[in-house]
This record gives structure tokens, C-alpha cells and sequence, in this order.
């Protein structure tokens, strides 16, 4: 989801006191804040598989570093046609067979290299605008790329639910099951795939998010028939 | 000179008459309106940058309003006999940049022609740092029964946020800490009604003229700081939220909402629309009456103009003409008839076919069983240039295909006068109260000079005019095309 330019010219100038023709007394006000940083959004992968949480939400993704879109002024260009022809073009090797090792890197072309990072969310939600600010990188006009394996017992017949912000795809296993088109808001059970079924064993999620200008995040689970969250599953990175 | 006044008169009522009876008439171009409040009987609204709208009515709104400190989309509370106000604004924070701060300042009036009138230096009550996960910014009060002040605040960028005020100081309330209470939203409002606390939340994509998204969505809770739940128990930290008003009526990206209570069972909310399609796609103040349906709150639909059968809450019946009821042809069939019998369409009654019956003057008005006849069918038709109250015009109510319009009498009784001609007894204000129904009330006041009337069912079958009461269905009316 972003903010209009417009806004984002009026915030801006909000943010640098343009606007402000009287001062504000704050004399009584603690202005001491905690400035964010990784921790505080994602925790190094264990060794052990992880679990859904008690939603269902899937928290181990391994995340890339974002693709930079400077051309990606405003989120109203996401419309399908433009999102099916984005998240269609090959950025590197084997896109959409990788399942990538903490720190592994790729390349797209000669003077770019990205590294995907292994993590755990310490929210049910994925705040990708989080990881690339507090790595340093440029969070906004940005693809971002999520892969995770989901481990099932046996057969089971889901639907996969999914929130972004702003647009995104997913596959499962290479297979894709549900677009979330326009300027989107990140909403739990936003968009919710046709029935697909996870196979019993190894099952690689993937996903694209696509953002322009402001926050960037996506939350995941699956749905039974009855529309509750599935936790019988184990998630790994490989 | 007087041929061009006429044209200009011409030109202004032909503007007037063009624009839909939902639309509030005069200078209406907003952005990010506070809710609206009454001062000394007028109605006052302020945007983004400085200055702001007045009404006398809350119909036809002019420029004039004065507000202190730019910045963006203020909100207004009245709290004893002053006047809180808040916008936010830049401000050079210990720690370097923020992303905005929430300010507060009192003034005794929002009349800027009173000797009353000035604002207070402002008070900084909540902010932002640079690198949070929230932008201060859309302030929004609540005074909750138990005499708390509360402010929320945010935009899409992190959280929305809420702090308690001191109510007696506008000041941050000494040791209060911020809590998140929703996502993905901007621009919030605060209710509470019958033990919940409502959060609205602005939707969408804003700024974007005919193409803004923008759409208000509300959650509930039990406790003021959350959790805030939709109807399908989502959390607003979540995203949740279940749909109050979207674009519709050839108007795009409702937003900013403001609560404003008339009376018991009169309730209106304020906005903006992103973008009037009547008015060149910009951004307007708008009007609603608010509903509320199943403990959540519901943005009526403008009231349309049209032909009605005027159906009492109290019993069913409706209003009508105290004419002969003229019977069709035909009378009873038998119960066994042949099958093979043809079936034709039988004609409803004309108004011609009755109206040469009906006494040339005044005529008497009562319910009755409604039987879609002519003296059943009335007309409700706007009339915008006779001024308003707050959200819509003055109403004439004509018996369907004639100017025999519905009337006050000097001594509250209920009269149809044979032609309307825009006296003031003649003219309704039609309100849809927070129960779906409506009530319906003369223009003119009663003798005290403060009240207006309302039209009530003081039998099953008689009318007639008295104070409004939310409590009596005699006060409730519904309009029903059948």
C-alpha cells in the first residue's frame, strides 16, 4: 500500500516542520523513542523445524534482498496485466526453482548481487519494508521474493490465505494458486486461493511482493474447509 | 445591471438545482475535514492547510472558518464551554526529524468575529520518530462517558496509535503511553455507544482524484485502547474492518470521518469525498445520516427523491388525503372460478379518475390502509435554494401528479393546501434516525421560536404534529415504493 505522491510531498514537508507556523510547546513530553532495528521484526532460523504459529501464520521465510523498481512511482500501475508481465520476467537463474541456503547469493546482472536471508518473524506478519531498512538496503519502489517449505503429514486439501502489501503471486510447488492485484492493504485472509492440495512431505511456497512507495509486509496460512487455520504442518528454509 | 443579476440569480439556481440533494450546496471544498461542531448555532469544519468551513444550517457552507498552525487534517471537540483543537504538524524534535506531531490548542469560540475568539499556543501531545513505524499525523478525539479524552492518530506507515488527554488541559496525560491499536489505515475517528468503543479507519488509496480508493471501515472493542474486532472477529491490527461508507452516487473516496450527534436517535457522520463527480472531481464535504444496524455503524444512502406510499412505524398505515375512498370496479369474485378462464392486468386507480372528487381547497390529512391510491402517493421533492439543516434540504411533499402539497397548520394540525407555493409551512426536513426509520419535521418552529415539529400518528388513523420523541414510533415514518 502506498501513499499517493501527492500525500507523501505533504507529509514530507509535514516531516521537515514546513507546515508548522507555531511552535508546539513539549516541555511535559518524553520524546525519547526506540528506533527499530532487525531484532526487533525477525530472529535468526533455529536448527529445529518450526511451526506455524497458533493462527496458522507462517513466520520461517527465507527472504531476498529487494529488486530495486525505481520506475515504480505510484502503486495504481498494479493493475494484472502489469503484475502478470512483472512477476513473469526472469531476474536470475533458476527463480522459480531455488530453494535458497541463508546467505546464498544471486546474480542479476554483471554489477548486482543479492543475498536471500534465512529468518524467523517475530510477527504473524512479514514486515518487508523492515528487513530491507534495517539491512541498510533501500526499502521502497522494491520486488521482493519469499520462499519457505511447508512439511505435511499426509495429504491434506487447503485453501492458502494471503495478506500483502502492496501486490503479489504465489506458487506452490511451481504451480500458481492466487494474484493479489491492485494497491493493496496488507489484511489477514485478504485473498484466498481455490483448493489446492499440499502433498504429502516437501512443499515449496513462493512468493513476489511488489511495492512502490511506503510500508511492505505479507502474512500467509492455510484454511481447512471450514475456513480454520491448518497447524499440523512443520515449516524448514530447505 | 438588473438584467445581469437576473442572469446571475438564473445561473446560481440553475447550479443549485443541477446538483444532486445529497450534495451540501455553497463553498464545500475540503480536504481531510475535522469533525463538524455546532458554535452559537452555526456549524464549523476545518481541513488540511489552514481556514475552514461555516454553515448557518449545515446545508449551504461558506468560507470563513479561521484555524491557527496549517499542518494536516485537524479534529475538534467541544469539551465544557471551549473549544479543543488538534492538528498535526512539523516539529523540530530533540532527536532530529519526526514523522509528525499531533498539537492541541484551546479557543473559547470558533466564531472568528466574537471578542472570545484565539487560540492558545499549542500543546505537542503525541509524535512520531523518523524511523517508527508510524506517522503522527490525522488526530481524532474521543470524550468517553466516563470523562477520559482520548486521541488517536496514524497513517498507513506503521500503526495507529491512541493517547489519553488530560480533558482539562488538552495536555498529554502525565505517564500515558501510546498503544497500537490498528494497520493499513488513516485518518481514524472514535465513537463509543452502549458500552463499545468504535475505531473508523480510512482505507484505501487517498489523493488520487476519481481513482482514490479511499473507503471508511470501523471495529469495535470493549476496552478504548483495544482490541479493535470487525465482524468477523479480525483484529484492526490485523487489517480488519467492516465496510461503514465506499464510493457511490457519482462520488469517490469517502474519508475522515466525524460523529456528530443531533439529538437521541439523530445521528450524522461527516467526511469527505475524494472526488465529486458533479463538481469536477474535487474534494467535498459530505453529510450522512448514520445508522446503526446490529451494534455496528452504517452510512445511510441519501435520500431520493421520489413518489412514496408514507407508511406510519406505529401501525402500517399511511398517509392520506381525507377524501372518499372511490372503489374499482370489479368487487368480489367468486372463490371457485374457471381455470380456463383469461386473465387479464387489471388497471390501478388514476389519478383522474379521482381527483375531479377532491374539495378544491384545503383537504384534511390522516393514515389509512395503504391501497396505492392517488390521495396515498405522495411526491417528496427538494428544494435546495430554501436553505437546510445539517446533510439536506428543505423538502416539499406534493400528492403525486398535483401541487397539493403537505402543510402545517398555525395550531400543529396537518393540512394538504391545494398549491405549493414554498411558504415555510410547507417545507420538511427528513432525517433517517439511527434506527433505519425516518422522521419528518415542519421547517417552521413552534411558538417557542426553538423547536421545530414533528409529524406523528397520534391515533392509528390521525396526525398530526407534536415533539419528537426517539422512543414513540408515533414519531417514525418509513418511505416505501409499492
Amino acid at each position: 500500500m502506498s501513499v499517493s505522491i501527492s500525500r507523501r510531498i505533504l507529509l514530507s514537508a509535514l516531516a521537515l516542520g514546513l507546515l508548522s507556523a507555531l511552535p508546539a510547546r513539549s516541555q511535559e513530553l518524553d520524546l525519547s523513542y526506540h528506533h527499530p532495528v532487525l531484532e526487533d521484526y525477525f530472529a535468526p532460523v533455529s536448527a529445529a523445524p518450526a511451526t506455524p504459529d497458533a493462527q496458522g501464520f507462517i513466520r520461517r521465510w527465507s527472504l531476498l534482498e529487494p529488486i530495486a523498481k525505481p520506475e515504480i512511482r505510484t502503486n495504481a500501475i498494479f493493475d494484472d496485466s502489469y503484475l502478470n508481465a512483472e512477476f513473469a520476467k526472469e531476474y536470475f537463474k533458476d527463480q522459480m526453482t531455488i530453494v535458497p541456503k541463508d546467505g546464498q547469493k544471486v546474480k542479476l546482472d554483471k554489477k548486482t548481487k543479492l543475498a536471500w536471508h534465512c529468518f524467523d518473524s517475530q510477527r504473524y506478519n512479514v514486515k518487508l519494508y523492515r528487513f530491507a531498512s534495517c539491512l541498510g538496503l533501500h526499502p521502497t519502489e522494491a520486488l521482493f521474493l519469499a520462499v519457505t517449505v511447508v512439511n505435511v503429514p499426509e495429504d491434506m486439501t487447503v485453501r492458502m490465505s494471503v495478506g500483502s502489501n502492496s501486490a503479489s503471486k504465489w506458487w506452490v510447488n511451481g504451480e500458481e494458486v492466487i494474484l493479489l492485484s491492485g494497491d493493496r492493504r496488507m489484511v489477514v485472509d485478504d485473498c484466498v486461493s481455490p483448493k489446492i492440495t499440499l502433498k504429502a512431505g516437501r512443499n515449496v511456497i513462493r512468493g513476489a511482493v511488489i511495492n512502490g512507495p511506503g510500508m511492505s509486509d505479507f502474512c500467509v496460512r492455510f484454511l481447512d474447509g471450514k475456513g480454520r487455520p491448518v497447524t499440523n504442518f512443520t515449516v524448514t528454509n530447505q | 445591471m438588473k438584467k445581469i443579476e437576473f442572469s446571475l440569480a438564473a445561473i446560481l439556481l440553475t447550479v443549485l438545482f443541477a446538483l444532486p440533494a445529497a450534495a451540501q450546496i455553497g463553498n464545500v471544498y475540503i480536504h481531510d475535514p475535522s469533525t463538524i461542531v455546532k458554535c452559537d448555532g452555526k456549524y464549523y469544519t476545518f481541513g488540511t492547510g489552514s481556514g475552514g468551513l461555516m454553515s448557518d444550517d449545515g446545508w449551504t457552507w461558506r468560507d470563513g472558518a479561521v484555524r491557527t498552525g496549517g499542518g494536516v487534517a485537524p479534529d475538534v471537540i467541544k469539551i465544557g464551554d471551549r473549544y479543543l483543537v488538534s492538528y498535526s504538524a512539523g516539529y523540530p524534535g530533540t532527536e532530529g526529524k519526526v514523522r509528525g506531531v499531533v498539537t492541541t490548542m484551546w479557543t473559547k469560540t470558533l466564531d472568528p468575529e466574537s471578542p472570545d475568539f484565539g487560540y492558545s499556543e499549542p500543546e505537542l501531545v503525541a509524535f512520531a520518530g523518523d524511523d517508527e513505524d508510524c506517522w503522527a499525523i490525522d488526530p481524532a478525539f474521543l470524550l468517553d462517558p466516563y470523562g477520559r479524552l482520548w486521541c488517536s492518530y496514524g497513517t498507513y506507515f506503521g500503526a495507529i496509535r491512541i493517547v489519553e488527554l488530560d480533558p482539562g488541559t488538552g495536555k498529554r496525560k502525565a505517564g500515558n503511553k501510546a498503544v497500537d491499536i490498528a494497520i493499513d489505515c488513516e485518518a481514524t475517528a472514535l465513537m463509543y455507544k452502549d458500552g463499545w468503543y468504535y475505531l473508523l479507519g480510512t482505507h484505501g488509496t487517498c489523493c488520487d482524484g476519481v481513482n482514490s480508493t479511499y473507503n471508511i471501515v470501523c471495529g469495535r472493542s470493549r476496552n478504548v485502547t483495544g482490541p479493535y474486532l470487525d465482524n468477523m472477529g479480525r483484529d484492526m491490527l490485523q487489517g480488519g474492518g467492516k465496510m461503514v461508507l465506499s464510493a457511490g452516487n457519482r462520488a469517490t473516496g469517502p474519508g475522515h470521518f466525524g460523529h456528530f450527534v443531533e439529538e437521541e436517535g439523530v445521528e450524522k457522520m461527516s467526511f469527505h469525498y475524494e472526488a465529486d463527480y458533479n463538481r469536477s472531481g474535487r474534494s467535498v464535504l459530505a453529510v450522512r445520516s448514520l445508522l446503526w444496524k446490529n451494534g455496528w455503524p452504517v452510512a445511510a444512502d441519501p435520500f431520493r427523491e421520489g413518489t412514496y406510499e408514507i407508511e406510519s412505524e406505529r401501525r402500517g398505515y399511511s398517509l392520506e388525503l381525507a377524501v372518499d375512498f372511490v372503489r374499482q370496479q370489479g368487487g368480489m369474485r367468486a372463490f371457485r372460478i374457471d381455470p380456463n378462464e383469461p386473465v387479464v392486468e387489471l388497471e390501478e386507480q388514476k389519478l383522474e379518475d379521482v381527483q375531479d372528487r377532491w374539495p378544491a381547497g384545503e383537504i384534511g390529512v390522516r393514515a389509512g390502509d395503504y391501497m396505492f391510491r392517488p390521495h396515498q402517493r405522495w411526491t417528496v421533492t427538494a428544494v435546495p435554494d430554501k436553505g437546510g439543516y445539517l446533510g439536506a434540504p428543505y423538502y416539499k411533499i406534493t400528492i403525486a401528479g398535483t401541487e397539493r402539497a403537505l402543510a402545517a397548520t398555525e395550531d400543529g394540525e396537518l393540512v394538504a393546501v391545494p398549491q405549493y407555493t414554498g411558504a415555510d409551512e410547507q417545507l420538511w426536513r427528513i432525517e433517517q434516525l439511527t434506527d433505519g426509520t425516518f422522521r419528518i419535521m415542519t421547517k417552521i418552529t413552534c411558538a417557542c421560536g426553538k423547536h421545530q415539529k414533528c409529524l406523528m400518528s397520534t391515533g392509528d388513523s390521525t396526525v398530526a404534529l407534536g415533539e419528537y420523541d426517539f422512543s414513540s414510533d408515533n414519531c417514525k415514518w418509513n418511505f416505501r415504493d409499492r
